[in-house]
């Protein structure tokens, strides 16, 4: 096709300008305090005490937030895969409605999610806990972790099965050593997408953990910040560079994985 | 979540392989196997998704105050909350707000998604991977760490916003009083779901077999006649179902408009209103779970409605 001299300069201004509110959070966590409300275009002011603020602050929080993310990635899976093994390469009865059932549930509004269990763990003692963090969560990914699966497992050939069943192995074992393991790659794909969107939720939290002390995910100890009556942006935004960092890995290190995800047969037309 | 969530419904259609060969009939013992195989996802379904739903609807059923919510005993008064919650004057204020900030999110993402995706395909290199990277990061990021970035920057006072403005001359806006704050909020949310509008479009375009264009730029038509007559017709399919999608999606956003503004002035949406009534800070003298329950209802009702829609275009497209 014709590549102008334009181009390459034109997809650079695009990126920056897409990217730019990111450039300025970090620009303001290593611009000194005194310096901030100037709004030099690069941080001359340079210092790095927003970040020991953060990690003085922030750690409980930090810690709170893997343990969910990956409680809630545990949880997804061992719901998750059995499940797609089945609607994939067994005879389930009530397919269509299961199907039908795991996108509905997609579309249901989160704030009324929330209501719900917001009730229930009033009543049953699950508020500001960590398992009822995860419980919550799981909801997010859980049926895209089913469809996500069970595209991938549908693509298992039928002779690899019918090979383990000859040898006299149960479906379970079938499952278990024939059909995981082939699984890797969508597996880790479904984790992902589990790990970042209960690291990056606000809204359970926000709800269902209100009052958790250092029970609570580093998305409300960056809220906290809001409501001071001083809001300190240096350490805020420090915080928030902080809780970008397991979005920014994975795209380094799994990026194939997660481009997996974005368009999973999305655009199959 | 908001935009988080999107690609989940795109999944779908990869669920959408044609079923194992349904050539033998199976033996009765594999049906129950099969059985056992789901049984964790349908308990989970039933526990955690329809019980917290069912629990929701009848919250808005019954007279809650702060007493009967901990201890029980809410009297029934069928649909009188919904009633008290629809005659309010600031519920059409509210849904007209809704309509407002999902229609311009999801025609700015779509359309700013478009050229970009338009611009990477056709400008002659390919989207490398790098690059289509970095345009995720936007959609990637916590939105707490996007809102609160977005805050800051349309601060009026020392926000550069208003600094780039006021390089041309412009007075400061005050972005998040109350006439701004639907505009601001937008803003922020169309800049979250740019990257993936992106991406499904950029794929979409790739799938348009190239020799049409090369037919086409033979008949001598121009790039602007090119992309009217074969891009926008062929991108219909996928046009529908990212708006759809879009759609479904933005209705039920929170955390954006929330961490920006706290749903106040013309930035209150069904879903933020819920969400302040039951949640909101310095309310809890004053919590109103029924109300809340009953908007949280009525988005749920809306949300399905376009969700079905969604499904049916869905299923025709693949007949």
């Amino acid at each position: 096709m014709n590549r102008s001299w334009w181009t390459t300069p034109v997809a650079i201004a695009l990126t920056a300008i897409m990217l730019f509110p990111v450039y300025w959070m970090l620009n303001v966590s290593l611009t000194r305090r005194e310096s901030i409300r100037r709004g030099d275009l690069l941080p001359f002011d340079l210092t790095f005490e927003h970040y020991t603020v953060v990690l003085r602050e922030q750690l409980p929080y930090l810690g709170t937030s893997l343990l969910v993310g990956l409680g809630t990635v545990l949880l997804t899976l061992l719901v998750a895969a059995p499940a797609s093994f089945a609607l994939a390469k067994l005879a389930v009865p009530g397919r269509r409605m299961l199907n039908f059932a795991l996108i509905v549930a997609q579309m249901v509004p989160a704030v009324v999610m929330s209501l719900g269990f917001y009730s229930i763990y009033n009543r049953i003692g699950l508020l500001n806990t960590v398992p009822g963090l995860v419980l919550a969560d799981s909801t997010i990914a859980v049926p895209f972790a089913v469809m996500l699966l069970t595209a991938f497992m549908t693509g298992i050939p039928r002779e690899l099965m019918q090979a383990a069943q000859l040898d006299g192995a149960s479906a379970w074992r079938t499952f278990r050593s024939v059909v995981l393991p082939m699984s890797r790659n969508s597996m880790i794909t479904a984790a992902l997408f589990a790990f970042l969107w209960a690291w990056s939720d606000f809204l359970f939290a926000s709800t269902l953990d209100r009052e958790g002390g250092s029970l609570r995910p580093i998305t409300m100890g960056i809220y906290n910040y809001i409501g001071a009556q001083n809001q300190e942006w240096g350490p805020m935004m420090a915080a928030a560079v902080v809780a970008s960092i397991p979005a920014a890995a994975l795209l380094v290190v799994a990026q194939k994985y997660i481009a997996a995800g974005v368009t999973a047969g999305a655009v199959k037309d | 979540m908001s935009l988080l969530t999107i690609p989940k419904l795109a999944a779908v259609r990869a669920a959408r392989v044609p079923a194992p060969a349904a050539g033998r009939r199976p033996r009765r013992e594999s049906r129950w196997v099969a059985v056992a195989f789901v049984a964790p996802l349908v308990i989970y379904l039933v526990l955690f998704y329809a019980y917290p739903l069912v629990q929701n609807v009848v919250m808005s059923l019954h007279r809650f105050d702060r007493f009967s919510f901990v201890n029980g005993g809410a009297p029934f008064v069928g649909f009188d909350i919904y009633a008290e919650v629809a005659s309010q004057p600031r519920f059409w204020d509210v849904v007209r707000q809704t309509a407002i900030f999902t229609a311009a999110s999801i025609l700015f993402q779509y359309v700013i998604g478009l050229v970009l995706a338009a611009f990477f395909h056709r400008g002659g290199f390919r989207m490398s991977a790098t690059l289509r990277g970095l345009f995720l990061i936007p959609w990637l990021l916590p939105v707490i760490v996007s809102g609160t970035t977005w805050q800051w920057m349309m601060s009026p006072d020392t926000g550069v916003l208003n600094a780039f403005l006021g390089m041309f001359g412009a007075d400061p806006v005050w972005w998040l009083n109350a006439d701004n704050a639907l505009l601001s909020v937008t803003i922020a949310n169309i800049w979250l779901g740019v990257p993936f509008n992106l991406v499904i479009l950029y794929s979409g375009l790739q799938n348009i077999p190239a020799d049409l264009y090369e037919a086409a730029a033979l008949d001598g038509a121009d790039a602007w006649q090119q992309f009217w007559r074969i891009t926008v017709p062929m991108l219909r399919p996928v046009t529908l179902i990212t708006l759809l999608l879009g759609l479904v999606y933005t209705l039920k956003v929170v955390d954006i408009i929330w961490i920006m503004t706290s749903g106040t002035g013309s930035s209150q949406t069904l879903a933020t209103w819920s969400y302040a009534m039951a949640f909101g800070k310095g309310t809890s003298s004053v919590i109103r779970y029924s109300e809340a329950s009953a908007v949280g209802t009525i988005l749920l009702v809306v949300a399905l409605l376009f969700g079905f829609v969604y499904i049916a275009v869905q299923r025709k497209q693949e007949d």
